[in-house]
């Protein structure tokens, strides 16, 4: 069955051109992915993710609980609102899914989660949470906008009541707050995005998302699909669950090591795998690529390197940069000279660092 | 969604076919599929001098989002490339049945373009498509 967002019949009025995304109709472009894509990057623009799901952990233990539940720390978070990206793992180092865990209270925090691993995460979570006597509990009565791009806090902004305006506006990187529009819609701003731009992803009683969407709109915010989300967070250096790593993937195999934690004392889930990875070498790799030929990199074209074979994980034609980009995942060591093979022919590509680009400037060695 | 010319004809796989009148054929994507591609940023096309056989992939095109195989309607010679389309792929979402066009065979039976379908049972094709 496939599921609606509550902006489903707004997406359509716009003219947007639906597809089926994990079970969910979502736009894919209103028109036109290229533009939606520079439009981030150069203003703003605006994305439906109200597929995402927010999920609230409550009782006294819950840091306690998160502590050996993801593979980064929360102890990292010390002030109610900030925010902290990580992986759940399985009992193998696997990726479980990538989220965001927001603190809230001591005994709240916010989980959001990806919407294709809806059921196993909750699953997951619910059956961990158990011996640390936290509630878990789904919020599927909020819907989400991604505000992203160069103006786009502005625009945000814009729309709240003065008195929030000044604190919205000094949220730092990964923090949030809550805020009343003008409208008087009660709503949840976290200064984070999938992008590489700055921006505000904005949690909103489903109820009234419809009148946040059309009042951005009104701002001349213009919308975005889910296209020019995975172009602009490909050349972000952002990793696509199920695409860029799954439940066979540790964080260093996919190139999440910033994310791990192996701080002091703490037994998280997975933890000895990803020591035991680290002591023995970890036996793959996941590289920025760069193709200077024309041509396009995809999902699963085989990757040759000097140390064996690999494939392209997310693969795309860079709207910004004008070429092909992708993350691929090899053997360990030094690749050598990498080549691609796009229907039987060996293309030659470059090894980078990634974020390819970032707050709309191509990154250097990039292009 | 666009008129389609009525001096073509069609593959149900979404190609278009145009009789030149001197034995040669030229070949493009529809209209149709180009909207179903989105933005194209990428042409592969055949050699000129190639030879091509009706129904088989000879040309690629890419969106952002997906590559796609291009059919032959027609077996014959290819004689002519629209080179333009290398530096310009989005000709092809401007104009697909006219400057977007990929490439022109000479052909080997003019039957051939019998077995084709007409702009009308095309246009059908699309709406059945639809439902």
């Amino acid at each position: 069955m496939t599921q609606k967002t509550i902006l489903n019949d707004t997406h359509r009025a716009l003219g947007a051109k639906m597809v089926d995304f994990g079970g969910w109709d979502m736009p894919i472009h209103y028109g036109s992915q290229l533009d939606e894509h520079h439009l981030v990057r150069s203003a703003a623009g605006m994305f439906d993710v109200s597929h995402m799901t927010v999920v609230d952990l409550t009782g006294a233990r819950t840091r306690e609980f998160l502590r050996h539940l993801v593979a980064n720390s929360v102890d990292k978070l010390q002030k109610p609102g900030k925010a902290l990206y990580t992986a759940m793992l399985n009992p193998q180092g696997g990726v479980i899914d990538d989220l965001i865990i927001y603190y809230m209270s001591e005994d709240w925090f916010r989980l959001v989660v990806n919407a294709a691993t809806r059921d196993k995460d909750l699953a997951w979570i619910g059956e961990q949470a158990k011996a640390f006597d936290v509630q878990v509990k789904e919020r599927p009565e909020f819907g989400m906008v991604a505000v992203q791009g160069p103006t786009a806090r502005e625009a945000v902004i814009g729309l709240l009541r003065d008195a929030d305006r000044t604190p919205v506006s000094k949220l730092g990187r990964f923090a949030a707050r809550e805020a009343v529009t003008n409208d008087g819609i009660t709503v949840f701003v976290a200064r984070t995005g999938y992008t590489g731009e700055d921006g505000f992803e904005v949690i909103v009683p489903e109820a009234q998302t419809v009148a946040f969407w059309n009042a951005l709109l009104a701002a001349g915010v213009k919308p975005a699909g889910l296209g020019a989300r995975d172009t602009l967070r490909l050349e972000a250096g952002m990793n696509l669950y199920g695409q860029d790593m799954d439940d066979t993937v540790t964080p260093y195999e996919a190139a999440l090591a910033w994310t791990v934690a192996l701080d002091e004392g703490r037994d998280f889930i997975g933890r000895a795998v990803l020591e035991a990875q680290q002591a023995a070498g970890v036996p793959r790799q996941m590289i920025g690529l760069v193709m200077d030929e024309k041509g396009v990199l995809r999902h699963g074209q085989k990757v040759l390197t000097a140390n064996g074979e690999g494939e392209i994980l997310s693969g795309t034609f860079s709207p910004s940069i004008g070429k092909a980009i992708a993350f691929a995942r090899v053997p360990a060591g030094e690749p050598g000279d990498v080549r691609v093979d796009i229907r039987g022919k060996e293309i030659p590509v470059r090894v980078v660092k990634f974020p390819f680009v970032r707050e709309g400037k191509i990154q250097d060695g990039i292009a | 969604m666009s008129e389609i010319p009525g001096d073509l004809k069609f593959l149900k796989s979404h190609e278009w076919a145009r009789v030149e009148g001197d034995g040669k054929v030229t070949v493009g994507i529809s209209d149709h599929a180009q909207g179903l591609l989105g933005d194209l940023v990428y042409v592969e096309l055949p050699n000129v001098g190639d030879t091509v056989q009706a129904g088989n992939a000879c040309a690629v095109v890419e969106s952002v989002k997906a590559a796609s195989d291009v059919y032959s309607p027609v077996s014959g010679t290819v004689v002519e490339v629209n080179s333009a389309l290398v530096d310009k792929p989005e000709t092809i979402n401007e104009d697909a049945y006219g400057d977007g066009w990929l490439f022109t065979v000479e052909i080997d039976d003019a039957e051939q373009l019998n077995e084709l379908l007409s702009p009308d049972d095309y246009a059908e094709l699309l709406e059945d498509e639809d439902h």
